[in-house]
């Protein structure tokens, strides 16, 4: 089959390797129909996050047809339209029962690995580094489901691919991030970085009642999707001197009641604070720029919630924990526990609450995920979702 | 009660009159509840220093290595002519920094061989303020070695300070008898009657130890065991239980004479709340080359304690999901990219 591979930095490949087989008798194969690429997929392209190795088949959104189950799976059935989340959960452990998904205790093979890092180990994640399991990616034209009782959504042949695509990772993610929140009647919510997760942190917010979305970024692109898809106030970072002031001012010095972090290890800024980032992760003294954290914990309401969907994946410089703890901040974080929110998610899109497909700029040939990367990393032709047809 | 130590570690009787001061009878937790966890935490005491311990000995090799073979190289990076005569110090220093190293790291407790390293430290001071001395060699290099040598030293001095401090306990008692023990433990969501039968079942055993192909029942308190050595060999030995207290503990030993030795047991607790047992195992071997060798097995994941863990692991998905849980890369040992391959599963 032809699989998209991390050959190296800033190199992806297009190539034929062997199709997946059942590994596990939990498993299913499905034949991709629609796969994407996402912001984080970004940090593998730019090797931000550790642990990978050249022929290591990404992604981690797709959806598709089951074409073959192991012996053990009894939900699905060869022929099933599915969905398959990212984050990879037995179903059965204490974290999957508490609705942990992210943080299974069984789905990761390399534990050992993860808990030299991180203390303890979280789920394994489709094509995202060795550390979080070694599985081959979707974007591919198949790929192994392990769990395939637990995970996938099948989904009706009423809605297009483009429409539930996403309930694999970034709606779900952009709406943990909202509810993370708490939203309460009459909060104004920042939201930093509107990339697709941004994009929908803003839109589940204001599903789930916020007064007022204020997004930041600094591609007038992006900001204009913000504003004028979903009725965000847009901040462009790079024509403000200081984003907690102007924060500080649209809320007549309260700050935000909760800010998002959708950015992650990559974040871009302008001032010493950003030039001192840069320069310790090129020479490989801090692994991530944890701009927009930053800001957003300076900005956020005393007694307010950060709530963090960017990924990072090392250690972090000049954490202003001094803020947090004297402002009484609570901070909220976790990749997305995709399981909990796709069903209900699903019954919004159906119902007409949300149409996820308005952050697609572009629809690729599998053939040309290499040129998809370039794009949404260079942010050429306004290229904010790159959804790849297999 | 007498020294500070006994106080620290708690558990004692003082400690138990002191809870009845401070937390009222409805809030107390009972002995019971307690106390074993306390001797738990009391069984790492004494462990204080091991690490850094074990970084300075690896150290130590490589800088020795460096010297013994690069004497040349070495002897201009410390700022002093590349004669014969100071390569042959340089060689000699390289000498003294492996024997440092493998003295370290062959010993469990290695207080005594860290404050030789600082011996050496000082040795080494001595030959680079001779060196600064000597008009003729590069000041700047020189200042720079011995920067770096006294931020070791530094490290040196604190380590053999810890190490000294230790207090005599099981887990560095007659700790240099070429036994290494290692204790690892898992939840799993089981019920602690259920675990127990498992692995009271020694038959199980290859279903969730990658490194065993077969145990096989060779009497009422006798196994016979067959294990994967490297290079496609195997090595085979018999073990009794020497004690079997149903849903708590079972202990066993390699009979003697087998060329394996090792000993271990294996207790379950219910876990609190709900959530499942806690399964704990005491492995108690001699590694077959000594402890510097499991110390060097352990960079490659081949160090009994790991293993162990991993076992563990896989015990914890073999009872709460039937199998052990694969992906592309690692159904291989090796090194494997993330992607599918015809080949057969090999882990």
């Amino acid at each position: 089959m032809k699989a998209t591979c991390w050959m190296g930095p800033n190199k992806m490949e297009v190539t034929t390797v062997p199709d997946p087989k059942i590994l596990n008798q939990g498993d299913c194969i499905v034949k991709i129909t629609s796969t994407a690429i996402c912001g984080s997929d970004l940090h593998l392209y730019n090797a931000f996050i550790p642990a990978l190795e050249p022929g290591d088949v990404l992604g981690h959104e797709f959806m598709g047809e089951v074409v073959e189950v192991g012996r053990n799976v009894n939900r699905l059935e060869v022929g099933d339209r599915i969905v398959v989340p990212f984050p990879i959960a037995c179903g059965v452990c204490r974290a999957c029962k508490n609705e942990l998904f992210s943080v299974c205790e069984n789905s990761n093979p390399n534990a050992w690995l993860a808990e030299k890092l991180m203390g303890h180990s979280p789920a394994g994640i489709y094509g995202y580094t060795h550390l979080l399991g070694g599985f081959a990616g979707g974007q591919a034209e198949y790929a192994r489901v392990p769990f395939a009782d637990v995970g996938p959504l099948r989904v009706p042949e009423s809605l297009s691919d483009d429409q539930v695509l996403f309930l694999s990772d970034i709606l779900p993610t952009g709406y943990m991030g909202a509810e993370m929140c708490n939203i309460q009647k009459g909060d104004t919510i920042a939201v930093w970085g509107c990339g697709p997760v941004g994009q929908f942190a803003i839109a589940s917010a204001y599903m789930l009642g916020a007064e007022r979305v204020i997004a930041i970024d600094r591609f007038p692109y992006r900001l204009d999707i913000a504003r004028e898809r979903l009725g965000a106030v847009t901040i462009n970072y790079e024509e403000v001197d200081s984003v907690p002031d102007v924060l500080k001012d649209l809320t007549a010095g309260r700050g935000p009641d909760a800010c998002i972090d959708a950015v992650g290890v990559e974040g871009h800024s302008h001032g010493l604070f950003y030039v001192h980032d840069r320069a310790k992760q090129m020479m490989r003294m801090q692994s991530d720029r944890p701009i927009a954290l930053r800001e957003a914990i300076l900005s956020c309401a005393n007694g307010g919630t950060v709530s963090v969907i960017g990924v990072y994946g090392g250690l972090i410089d000049k954490f202003p924990m001094n803020a947090v703890m004297n402002r009484s901040l609570t901070i909220k974080t976790g990749q997305c526990h995709v399981h909990r929110y796709m069903k209900p998610l699903l019954d919004r899109i159906e119902k007409g609450e949300i149409d996820p497909t308005f952050v697609i700029t572009h629809h690729l040939p599998l053939d040309m995920a290499a040129r998809g990367y370039e794009m949404f990393n260079n942010k050429e032709d306004n290229c904010e979702k790159v959804v790849l047809k297999a | 009660m007498g020294t500070s130590s006994q106080s620290r570690a708690g558990g004692s009787g003082d400690s138990e009159r002191a809870h009845t001061k401070a937390l009222g009878a409805t809030v107390r937790p009972r002995p019971s509840k307690t106390r074993p966890y306390q001797e738990l935490a009391d069984e790492d005491r004494g462990t204080g220093g091991e690490s850094l311990a074990n970084f300075l000995g690896v150290f130590s090799i490589g800088l020795g290595l460096a010297e013994l073979i690069a004497a040349g190289p070495m002897t201009k990076i410390v700022g002093v002519e590349d004669d014969d005569r100071n390569r042959a110090v340089m060689r000699l220093m390289g000498v003294r920094e492996i024997g440092h190293g493998v003295s370290i790291l062959s010993k469990q407790q290695p207080a005594t061989a860290v404050w030789s390293r600082v011996a050496g430290d000082a040795l080494d001071l001595a030959l680079l303020g001779r060196a600064l001395a000597n008009p003729d060699n590069k000041r700047g290099r020189t200042l720079f070695a011995t920067a770096n040598v006294l931020a070791v030293t530094a490290l040196d001095v604190m380590c053999a300070r810890l190490l000294a401090k230790q207090p005599e306990t099981v887990a560095n008692a007659d700790a240099d008898d070429d036994v290494i023990r290692t204790k690892r433990s898992i939840t799993v969501g089981k019920p602690v009657s259920e675990v127990y039968a498992f692995w009271h079942d020694f038959e199980n055993f290859p279903r969730f130890m990658r490194h065993l192909e077969s145990v096989t029942v060779a009497g009422p308190q006798r196994s016979h065991w067959k294990a994967k050595a490297p290079a496609g060999h195997s090595v085979e030995w018999d073990a009794v239980t020497t004690e079997d207290r149903p849903n708590e503990l079972i202990s066993w030993r390699s009979v003697e004479g087998s060329d394996v030795y090792n000993s271990g047991t294996v207790r379950f607790m219910a876990a609190p709340g709900d959530r499942g047992t806690e399964v704990r195992v005491e492995l108690e071997y001699k590694p077959p080359l000594g402890k510097l060798g499991s110390k060097v097995a352990m960079l490659f994941r081949e160090e009994p304690g790991q293993q162990v863990q991993d076992d563990l692991r896989h015990l914890k998905q073999v009872m709460e999901i039937g199998e052990i849980v694969i992906s592309d890369a690692t159904k291989h040992p090796g090194p494997h990219p993330a992607q599918p391959d015809d080949e057969p599963v090999t882990l």
